[in-house]
């Protein structure tokens, strides 16, 4: 058995996705080999060679790989992945954008979001919003699987991976890279955040969301929304927490103003503390929460970013 | 413009699944079914280029059991045209789907396909992406806006970081995401209208597509729910209770 893991970075970093990726991939066993693709990448590829567990690092760097598309990644990792038993990669957008592509073009049925390795062909994954998990065998000859990152430990640094250059292929033609608009924020990102203060439809507004940002501030924490308060316009779309959002598993999620949808409570309900802070006690969220607060979030939060001083 | 969009019959959003005792899977008998909700927007989205006399034709395709013929007559109440039904009582796998969906473009051609980007049952996140490469077309995922400019389409995707703007030659295949658009109601008189619209029903082997699935479901569990906790008065009593209770700030 040897697996493939494909990094994710953004040529500048290496995201801290690739190392839980690689944690699952290591449940199977060390012979682990790590894909960087990616334009002028060859300091990502350093940093992946000292992952440990990866035997052996891949760079493909060239223009091709800059913005990682899926019509130029996917003939790359296909071609790669008949050396490998099993491929993974994290069920980030950007896992999720690239593999099935890869899939179609080995005839192999993928395995998403996957949050326990049972055995070699053995898998456990959510489906209907992680109010079931189901465990399935694939019998295809490589599997093909992304990684719902919060299940997965971070792999540690200390390896010294051998590094070979990786396969190239020529521009599809088929699509283009034309522009990237990122929220820029101090914060932590939110699927790497130890704590996040989430904002839902109670917040009225965009404006009201400071108050949130205040108390993340105290605490060190990204700020998330509901899927309401992102439709309702107060905040931008990568703030969305949930089924269809990001997944995340901090130590402490705040949850302010949101009633707990369950496609929200997907998103978040493997958070270690839960607080819940609504005017509405009947509110859903209550149910998951260790502590609640019924109330005035107007006035907790501000209460509660004033106690974090004392 | 030609426009293919697929349309999955889904437990509808609202309810509150049952895992079958057996561990088999899902509860599905007497439980109230609806389309996939990103396949709502799928929909709305062609008929908003139809209405921006950007498409001609919108061609809606659902699979599974004959029920989802009323899923397909949701779509036409929307403004689908017309329908394909390809009948089948077996679960389909996206591979299974996707590759119905090559051989369907291969007889229809249109110039773009736009599907939901995952199905709320399954949450696979997989079919455009599978078709997209079986067909070597480029793919549009996670969309939130779309620009047509000749023969080319700018998508503006929903990623992890924020949004990210990709231009594909036609045709291709886009999935949609929330924000794209938000779908509308059918009136009454479409609803009537829409029990006129033709369905061509046909079976995967019309297509020559081997569904067997790749995957062997061993069991379906209901997650350990978590206990309920307790409330507390006010924010100091919750700071106390963070600080020396939980040990998390």
């Amino acid at each position: 058995m040897n697996s493939l893991v494909i990094a994710e970075h953004s040529n500048i970093e290496l995201k801290p996705s690739t190392l839980n990726t690689v944690t699952a991939a290591r449940i199977l066993g060390d012979d682990i080999d790590l894909l960087i693709a990616g334009k002028n990448c060859g300091a990502i590829a350093d940093e992946g060679a000292k992952i440990s567990g990866i035997a052996h690092v891949w760079l493909t760097d060239g223009p091709e790989y800059e913005h990682q598309l899926a019509e130029n990644m996917a003939p790359i990792i296909a071609d790669l992945a008949s050396n490998y038993s099993h491929v993974f990669a994290p069920s980030s957008t950007f896992g999720k954008n690239i593999m099935p592509r890869v899939a179609a073009l080995l005839d192999v049925q993928q395995i998403s979001d996957v949050v326990a390795v049972e055995s070699e062909d053995t898998f456990v994954r959510p489906i209907y919003a992680g109010n079931a998990m189901a465990t399935v065998r694939s019998n295809d000859s490589v599997k093909l699987i992304t990684v719902r990152t919060t299940a997965f430990k971070a792999a540690e640094m200390g390896g010294k991976a051998k590094q070979e250059i990786g396969p190239c292929k020529e521009d599809s033609g088929l699509s283009g890279f034309v522009k990237r608009e990122l929220s820029k924020s101090e914060r932590p990102e939110l699927t790497a955040a130890k704590v996040i203060v989430s904002g839902g439809r109670g917040m009225q507004n965009g404006e009201n969301f400071a108050l949130l940002e205040a108390l993340a501030d105290k605490l060190g924490a990204a700020v998330g929304a509901s899927r309401a308060a992102v439709d309702a316009g107060f905040v931008p779309n990568d703030y969305q927490v949930g089924q269809t959002g990001k997944i995340v598993a901090p130590e402490l999620y705040i949850a302010v103003g949101i009633s707990g949808a369950i496609q929200h409570l997907a998103g978040m309900k493997d958070s270690k503390v839960i607080v819940a802070i609504n005017k509405d006690e009947d509110a859903p969220i209550f149910q998951i929460a260790d502590y609640g607060v019924v109330g005035d979030l107007f006035k907790v939060v501000p209460e509660l970013t004033a106690e974090l001083d004392k | 413009m030609k426009v293919l969009v697929a349309v999955k019959r889904v437990i509808d959003y609202n309810v509150k699944i049952r895992v079958r005792a057996d561990g088999s899977g899902i509860e599905t008998n007497n439980v109230k079914m609806s389309m996939n909700p990103f396949d709502e927007i799928a929909i709305e989205e062609t008929i908003r280029l139809k209405e921006a006399g950007k498409v001609d034709e919108i061609v809606a395709v659902s699979m599974g059991a004959q029920q989802c013929q009323e899923t397909l007559r949701t779509a036409f109440a929307m403004g689908a045209d017309r329908g394909i039904h390809v009948l089948t009582e077996s679960t389909l796998e996206p591979l299974a789907v996707s590759k119905l969906l090559r051989a369907i473009v291969q007889e229809e051609n249109p110039d773009l396909v736009i599907l939901g980007k995952q199905a709320i049952d399954d949450d696979s996140n997989q079919c455009a992406q599978i078709l997209a490469g079986l067909l070597g077309w480029g793919q549009g995922t996670f969309a939130s806006k779309l620009d047509f400019i000749g023969r080319k389409v700018e998508v503006t995707r929903e990623v992890d970081g924020g949004l990210e703007t990709l231009w594909l030659a036609l045709p291709a295949v886009i999935s949609t995401d929330l924000r794209l658009n938000e779908p509308r109601y059918a009136s009454l008189p479409n609803i009537m209208k829409a029990k006129k619209k033709t369905i061509h029903q046909k079976k995967p082997e019309d297509y020559g597509v081997d569904i067997s699935p790749r995957l062997e479901t061993l069991k379906v569990e209901t997650p350990p729910t978590r206990a309920t906790g307790i409330k507390v008065a006010n924010a100091a009593e919750l700071a106390i209770k963070l600080r020396d209770e939980a040990g998390v700030i």
